[in-house]
């Protein structure tokens, strides 16, 4: 931040947030300039006219940006791109390797009834785990023609749905917190979960497990935006001309565990890049970036209407109760 | 044999001289605080559970409508979310009674009077550490095969609890323990023994003194102790979060919801609302608030 505002002349106040949530709430608030914003949350500032389109001309670092990054369903709508892409990951499967076995693949132990891990499930606390068990419903259930886990026609939510409430029979914990979830897999209480790639960088690989499952999984790519009605956008395109450069996407996707979005991050330091997994597009195939299911389906279906977000959230919050 | 005398004008300054005005201005300050910021807010709150969200961009929709009361009624979920709700705030309150009673009592009357302040200060540290590092710990004890507590019953055979309704139950009574025993010690440090002799004299047993005199004198108090600990329980959910597992309480679905729908996070929230007024109108008719 320091030689941000040393080299521009703009001052920088920070506000972190934990969740997708908060960072609407914020946005829709007012008073703050640009947000980096995971998919579930973007599409809801895009519509909800907190955010605006980005002129990419001016923002030179964006040409080395992964080109599987670029124009996105959850960055930009229409063709017009709303941000900067940020880093990105993929949730990833961990399992306790003495109650549920050394090798694990499949998402099956997070939802089948007979699995070695019931009593021990630990699901994202969120309306947008949803869309996991989507994902897993593409793999076991194929005739519901899911593509996108994030547009899914009402049977397909149904069916999501129900795969879940079978779920909670076999789930210890729902985490949102994830210094929790350290605890609770290190005690021994969650057996399998969903996990992200800097979590699992603090397990002992001998006794945790970790992996991205067979049938895919969901992931976040976050993405920095501009606020629609900002006073400050020479500072805010300076913002995101400067983190996504080189260095200084390296080092803060480096800090908070992710793949970097910038391709020239690799140069700096490979080894990042390898154990994120920045540089392998086929990687990347079978993740579905977290994105803001719309009554529009997303996957371009035009027959049905899709489920949006707020009854996700509601039926996240009955589910839970 | 009366005369009247025309009063003269009091010497003195403004506020002397007009009483209203002086308590006006006393009033001034709180009032708006109460009025403006209290009440206003739980007003706006109210106003907001009548209205809806776009589901598209997730804007207000400002038209008046019963739909967030209907869909909270008349989903089990939410119902059993309440009941259970309901059910743990009363638990913690009886729990809460069963073990300050006794403790009051052993501080007023059964402790050497020197003890007194000392034992005072005790139950009142754990209100100097962080609520969050107190239900942590309390996830730490409880944690199953490896907490404190599974320690403890392992030569019995038994585990901890785990996480629950019952350890949600077991925290949030030693959270709110020493609001229960405050004002109890109090109110058995106004018990004349003079009382207590009289009904030993009497012929009554330690038992019938207690119900039949100890508890009268004292129920004031011990109403005073349970509104806190009910009403803090009722909308409880940080609690539910850390130590709860997969149970959630009302304050949960509300903390849910506040950002995608806050119409109805808010018709969930004035649930509580209505629960602790009713509440409080039970405990205004046995009289306990007057003899405060």
């Amino acid at each position: 931040m320091g030689p941000f505002e040393e080299q521009t002349g703009c001052k920088v106040n920070v506000k972190t947030f934990g969740t997708s949530d908060e960072a609407v709430k914020l946005m829709q608030g007012g008073g703050w300039d640009v947000v980096s914003a995971s998919g579930d949350a973007s599409l809801r500032l895009i519509y909800g006219g907190n955010v605006q389109p980005i002129n990419m001309d001016l923002v030179p670092n964006y040409a080395d940006i992964f080109p599987d990054l670029k124009m996105k369903s959850h960055n930009s709508v229409n063709g017009v791109a709303y941000g900067v892409p940020h880093g990105r990951g993929a949730n990833l499967l961990v399992w306790n390797k003495e109650k549920v076995g050394d090798t694990v693949d499949s998402w099956s132990v997070m939802f089948e009834p007979d699995s070695p891990a019931a009593g021990g499930v630990g699901p994202y606390d969120s309306p947008i785990y949803i869309a996991d068990a989507a994902v897993y419903l593409m793999a076991t259930q194929p005739d519901l023609g899911i593509t996108d886990p994030y547009a899914l026609d009402q049977t397909q939510f149904d069916a999501a749905i129900n795969l879940l409430k079978q779920q909670k029979g076999l789930v210890s914990e729902y985490w949102n917190d994830y210094l929790k979830q350290i605890d609770a897999v290190n005690a021994g209480t969650m057996t399998a979960a969903t996990s992200w790639q800097v979590i699992v960088n603090g397990f002992d690989p001998a006794t945790i497990g970790s992996t991205k499952a067979k049938e895919g999984a969901t992931g976040w790519s976050d993405t920095w935006m501009v606020a629609k009605d900002t006073p400050n956008l020479n500072c805010a395109y300076k913002w995101l001309d400067w983190i996504a450069s080189p260095e200084i996407n390296q080092q803060a996707t480096a800090w908070f565990g992710e793949a970097p979005s910038n391709v020239k991050a690799c140069d700096i330091d490979p080894e990042q890049c390898a154990t994120y997994h920045a540089n392998e597009p086929s990687y990347w195939e079978n993740v579905y970036y977290w994105n803001t299911p719309t009554e529009v389906c997303l996957d371009g279906r035009t027959d049905v209407k899709c489920v949006p977000y707020s009854e996700w959230s509601k039926a996240w919050s009955e589910l839970r109760s | 044999m009366s005369t009247a005398t025309t009063a003269t004008p009091p010497k003195g300054g403004f506020g002397y001289r007009h009483p209203r005005a002086r308590l006006a201005a006393l009033l001034a300050a709180p009032m708006a605080w109460l009025v403006v910021v209290y009440l206003g807010s739980l007003a706006a709150l109210f106003l907001t559970a009548f209205w809806t969200v776009d589901g598209f961009t997730g804007a207000l929709v400002r038209t008046f409508t019963f739909d967030n009361f209907v869909e909270v009624f008349t989903t089990p979920a939410y119902l059993q979310t309440m009941l259970r709700t309901l059910g743990i705030a009363i638990g913690v309150t009886i729990l809460c009674l069963v073990i300050g009673v006794p403790v009051a009592f052993f501080m007023a009357r059964v402790a050497r009077a020197r003890w007194q302040p000392l034992l005072v200060a005790l139950i009142l540290t754990p209100l100097w550490a962080s609520y969050l590092v107190k239900v942590y710990a309390w996830r730490a004890m409880l944690s199953p095969e490896q907490g404190v507590i599974a320690w403890f019953l392992a030569p019995f055979g038994l585990d901890s609890p785990g996480f629950g309704e019952f350890s949600i139950i077991l925290t949030l009574t030693y959270l709110w323990l020493p609001y229960m025993i405050l004002p109890v010690y109090a109110g058995f440090t106004r018990l004349p023994s003079s009382m207590l002799d009289a009904s030993a004299d009497l012929g009554a047993k330690g038992w019938r003194t207690f119900r039949s005199v100890i508890v009268p004198i004292i129920f004031p108090t011990m109403v005073a102790g349970s509104i806190f600990t009910f009403s803090l329980s009722l909308g409880d959910y940080i609690t539910a979060q850390i130590v709860g597992g997969k149970v959630i309480m009302l304050g949960n679905v509300v903390q849910q919801n506040y950002v995608t729908n806050l119409p109805f996070a808010a018709a969930f929230a004035t649930i509580p609302v209505v629960i602790v007024l009713l509440y409080l109108a039970a405990v205004r008719r046995t009289g306990a608030l007057e003899k405060l």
